[in-house]
């Protein structure tokens, strides 16, 4: 059927209708693109090419090099080597197993740290480079770097990593730094960004974590431009950052490897002072751990061990550990009575072995009694009577503000973790501390360094380096920071009567020398290099009169947690006072017969600034001193090794 | 209806046809075309490959196939159209059942030569459907409720199976371009009327849904209204694309960087910057005197059309061109308004400029069609 003409022309005319409102309104939006246009390129072109270029320009940090650590000498403490690792990117990898799998071909990944990694890869967000094997060998690396078309995400990245080539030795002076943790970051208030980089080192324990500020520098910047990926296209422009200052420590190197050797399976500490600076020269603690080991991340088991190990080698023992000073203390006393007018050098005291004090026995270490002892005799064969009847005369406000002006039961203020103040504790302390009253006999037990007295090792050295100078001499552990010395630690005079400390020295030198002497084994036969002392055995456990009445249970029978604790404190020369030294052994035995030796031939190790000839030893002690020093060289890595394990 | 109410006398026939041909459509296409390939070199960093080298074989085809088509009478089309439209739908259900997925929907069916993009094919056989119903149907029943509703099936149907791939974009252009073709027909005001109402009411309802249990989009489809309605809220996550592209766009000022400086195509910043979002790149390197430029080639291309259309005294041959032509309006101007923020982010090509071979081979196809229309029309 043919349609109708009318129908066909009214057809037309409505489709010409329909078509120009159509065509109208498509016209309109046109027009309305174009407006947007306009006002998107032409009256918002500025704003818009500023994102652009905030998008395409990105600020990188450089990270700075660390300030590296040296001894006295500058033999290198703490330095900065190339780190290889393998980052992968997981936006950037796809399927993260196949390429892991793939990457596990050509070297070999550590199962405990791939699996941390698979959990960051989850965990973090998809651009995030994610670290799958750190401290890689070179040529793992290279054959990573030959690799990476087949790789997809993976990229071989070369850092700076914290190295300690004398390992242990240094572990509690130094310390180590380890990558930043969520806990180090709620710790600061307002963290440099340079701590939001990845796995960035900072300080955690010890000269490390004390000195951050120095060692750290600050970081560059570089201005990248960099895809939506995240990936740098090129440098636009780079501004270095100031690296770490140096830090030039205190300490030689031979002799701190040579005490830590000498205390070597003892759990025990050792400190060197010069006593004209109040340089620490040594300063060990034993056990030791391996601070490298926590650079990479210790591992749980290895850190478990460290945690459970009896003889506990985390702390410094040397400034953290405190201790009862025994006998090592009775200088303190001696010279808090002289001060105080209330002891005369001739002036004895008689000991019958014990003195009753408000219905209480105090024995003296001998049983029998030394008969009438003076000041001199009191020291060099440790009378405790004497001291005992010193504190009831002195009082104890007296014998701790001496025991403080020798530097004992203060804190010092040194660049070293928790450094331990000790106590050289008052009636008033007591009274705050243990809610109750402070008795004679308090006094009495302080009187031989036992009860609340605590000292540390570091203490007793600058006790005795401030009784052989009379000056207040302050301990220094950096020595310099990028070769500007740093103020040294001479002091101003104590201010106590010249005449008592002769006395006390004098008693000391015979501690050592005199044949009565507690220390005269463990002499120095070399008249320039003679040796003034004082040994220490201090309780850990009270002796009950029981077990006093059966006698006294041998050092050797007991359990190590009850042994006393041995502790010696000398200062050499006699007569020109060089180095101070306090040796603390804990559960050790007895002061002249374990530490006494150990601190004598630090002493020697220290003045002859290396392994002191036989000569300088009571020649019966020759023979077993020439194994034992072959014994340490060994033990301590010489030059030639050093050499090596820094290539 | 035969073919014999055309006057076959007066259309030109055999080697003829190439001069009535409509050079002027063929010339501003290929133009077009050209901008296409342009850009895709660009974003490739300089390089015909990926993009630009296969987007040319392409459009030669394409090319070739609106030749083919316009070569063969207009009434053969239209006797055509009935059994287009079916197999369109036929491949639209076999995509359902055999498409292989592509960024998490189900749209292409895999012919081994090429991937088939049924929803594509729809958008030109639905015009022709309903060309050749508005010109079987007397102007007497055209506005009846009964002759409204068969029309209204015949693009419920494909708009439904698309929905369900699910690919949010097509449907709404099938729903734009067959609802304007049965304006163009002639079909009474009214009717639009209440569809507009009743769509503003589905919106508020297709919101409220949000959360329920009878929730009527997809998750990731309220995510992209989210982001469209304020794309600061995200901006790295799905705000990402319109933020960037506006970056992009916003930057190229007046004139643009200069061909291939975009640093935002160029460093990765756009997403999709081969298809979707290529009209970015142009906006970027050739500023708003480029996009312009752009604008105004498509809108020549629709003046064209339309002017064909007009002068066109078969309805068949003027309602199949003026569809063809809206379909390729809607296509630029949702796109444009896509990548300028005026609109959600849904998946529709810049036609002719962005990469990918259905979209550009369907619409030489529709040009094809035009072309015969044009050239087989009554003198």
């Amino acid at each position: 059927m043919r349609r109708p003409t009318r129908d066909s022309a009214e057809s037309y005319r409505k489709i010409t209708r329909r078509g120009l409102i159509v065509g109208g309104g498509m016209s309109g939006l046109v027009g309305a693109l174009a407006l947007r246009m306009r006002y998107l390129q032409v009256e918002q072109a500025d704003q818009f090419r500023l994102l652009a270029d905030e998008n395409r320009i990105n600020i990188r940090l450089i990270p700075p090099t660390r300030g590296r650590i040296f001894d006295r000498n500058g033999m290198t403490i703490a330095e900065n080597v190339p780190s290889y690792r393998i980052t992968m990117v997981r936006e950037e990898a796809g399927d993260v197993e196949d390429v892991i799998a793939r990457l596990s071909k050509l070297v070999t990944l550590d199962p405990e740290e791939l699996e941390r990694a698979r959990r960051d890869l989850e965990r973090l967000r998809g651009d995030t480079p994610v670290t799958i094997a750190d401290r890689v060998s070179w040529e793992d690396i290279s054959r990573v770097a030959v690799n990476t078309p087949a790789l997809p995400g993976i990229t071989p990245d070369v850092g700076l990593s914290r190295r300690y080539p004398h390992g242990e030795a240094y572990a509690h002076v130094v310390g180590y730094v380890g990558p930043v943790s969520d806990r180090d970051l709620e710790r600061i208030d307002a963290p440099d960004a340079l701590l939001l980089i990845p796995r960035f080192q900072i300080g955690k324990i010890g000269l490390e974590a004390k000195r951050e500020e120095l060692l750290r520098g600050e970081a560059g910047t570089k201005r990248v431009e960099v895809n939506a990926a995240g990936r740098v296209m090129r440098e636009l422009e780079r501004q270095e950052g100031t690296s770490g200052k140096d830090i030039q420590i205190s300490l030689d190197n031979a002799l701190q490897t040579y005490a830590h050797a000498r205390l070597s399976e003892e759990s025990a500490a050792a400190v060197v002072i010069d006593c004209e600076t109040g340089d620490l020269l040594a300063c060990a603690s034993t056990p030791s751990y391996d601070p490298n080991l926590f650079v990479r991340g210790i591992s749980v088991a290895n850190y478990q061990a460290l945690l459970e190990n009896e003889y506990r080698p985390l702390p410094n023992k040397a400034v953290q550990g405190i201790y009862p000073p025994g006998s090592t203390f009775k200088m303190v006393v001696a010279l808090a009575a002289l001060e105080a007018g209330e002891l005369d050098l001739t002036e004895t005291v008689y000991c019958p072995g014990h003195l009753e004090v408000s219905n209480r026995r105090f024995h003296c270490w001998k049983r029998a009694g030394h008969g009438n002892v003076d000041l001199h005799r009191s020291l060099r064969e440790s009378c405790d009577v004497f001291y005992y009847d010193m504190a009831l005369r002195v009082g104890i406000e007296k014998i701790s503000e001496m025991a403080r002006k020798l530097g004992v039961g203060i804190e010092h203020d040194l660049p070293l973790t928790s450094v331990a103040a000790g106590l050289a504790p008052t009636k008033e302390w007591k009274l705050i501390n243990r809610d109750a009253e402070w008795v004679v006999g308090d006094s009495v037990n302080a009187s031989i360094g036992q009860g609340f007295v605590l000292a540390s090792p570091l203490q007793l050295a600058l006790m005795s380096a401030r009784i052989a100078t009379g000056r207040e001499v302050k301990p220094r552990v950096i020595k310099s920071i990028d070769g500007v010395e740093q103020p040294s630690g001479v002091g101003p005079s104590l201010g106590i009567n010249e005449n008592s400390l002769r006395e006390v020295r004098k008693a000391m030198f015979a501690v050592s020398n005199d044949r009565r002497g507690t220390a005269y084994s463990s002499r120095i036969i070399e008249d320039a290099f003679r040796m003034a002392g004082k040994t220490g055995t201090s309780q850990v456990r009270n002796i009950s009169s029981g077990e006093r009445a059966s006698g006294v249970r041998r050092n050797e029978d007991l359990p190590w947690r009850q042994r006393d604790h041995a502790l010696f404190v000398d200062y050499a020369p006699f007569d020109n006072p060089k180095v101070a030294v306090a040796v603390v052994v804990e559960h050790g035995g007895g002061g002249s017969s374990v530490a006494a030796p150990i601190a004598r031939d630090i002493t020697l190790q220290a003045l002859y600034g290396g392994d002191p000839p036989l000569s300088a030893y009571p020649s019966k002690d020759r023979g077993r001193i020439q194994t034992q020093q072959e014994q340490l060289r060994q033990y301590r890595p010489g030059p030639t090794g050093d050499e090596s394990d820094r290539a | 209806m035969s073919y014999l109410e055309y006057t076959v006398k007066t259309t030109p026939a055999g080697i003829r046809k190439v001069l009535y041909f409509n050079w002027g459509l063929a010339i501003l296409l290929t133009a077009v075309a050209g901008i296409g390939f342009l850009m895709l070199y660009s974003v490739a960093g300089g390089s015909f490959n990926p993009w630009a080298e296969p987007q040319m074989k392409r459009y030669a085809l394409g090319f070739v196939a609106m030749f083919m088509i316009g070569m063969v009478p207009i009434w053969f089309w239209r006797n055509m159209s009935v059994l287009a439209y079916l197999v369109s739908v036929i491949l639209l259900v076999a995509v359902e059942l055999v498409g292989t997925e592509g960024k998490g929907a189900q749209r292409w069916i895999d012919l081994g030569v090429m991937r088939l993009q049924p929803s594509e094919l729809m958008k030109v056989t639905l015009i022709m459907v309903l060309a050749a119903y508005y010109d079987w149907l007397p102007m007497s029943r055209l506005s009846r409720p009964l002759w409204v509703i068969f029309p209204v099936i015949l693009i419920i149907v494909p708009v439904a199976l698309v929905l369900r791939q699910p690919d949010l974009g097509t449907s709404i252009l099938l729903i734009m371009g067959g609802g304007a073709l049965m304006f163009l027909a002639g079909v009474h005001w009214a009717y639009f009327a209440v569809v507009i109402a009743a769509i503003g009411g589905l919106i508020t309802a297709v919101f409220r849904s949000r959360g329920t249990d009878w929730q009527m989009l997809a998750d990731y489809q309220y995510r992209r209204i989210d982001t469209f309605l304020d794309p600061s809220t995200d901006p790295l996550g799905a705000g990402y694309h319109i933020t960037q592209s506006k970056i992009a766009l916003g930057s190229g000022g007046w004139t643009g960087r200069g061909f291939m400086q975009g640093t935002q195509s160029r460093l990765n910043f756009l997403p999709e910057k081969h298809t979707d979002f290529i009209f970015t790149t142009l906006a970027e390197e050739f500023g708003f005197v480029g996009a312009v430029s752009l604008l105004a080639l498509y809108a020549l291309i629709i003046v064209f059309c339309i002017s064909s259309a007009m002068t066109n005294r078969d309805r068949f041959s003027s309602l199949l061109t003026l569809g063809v032509a809206i379909t390729f309006f809607l296509f630029f101007a949702v796109n444009m308004s896509m990548v300028m923020g005026l609109a959600p982010v849904v998946g529709v090509p810049l036609p002719l400029v962005s990469y990918g071979g259905s979209a550009m081979l369907i619409l030489m196809l529709g040009f094809g069609l035009v072309q015969s229309a044009h050239i087989h029309r009554p003198r």
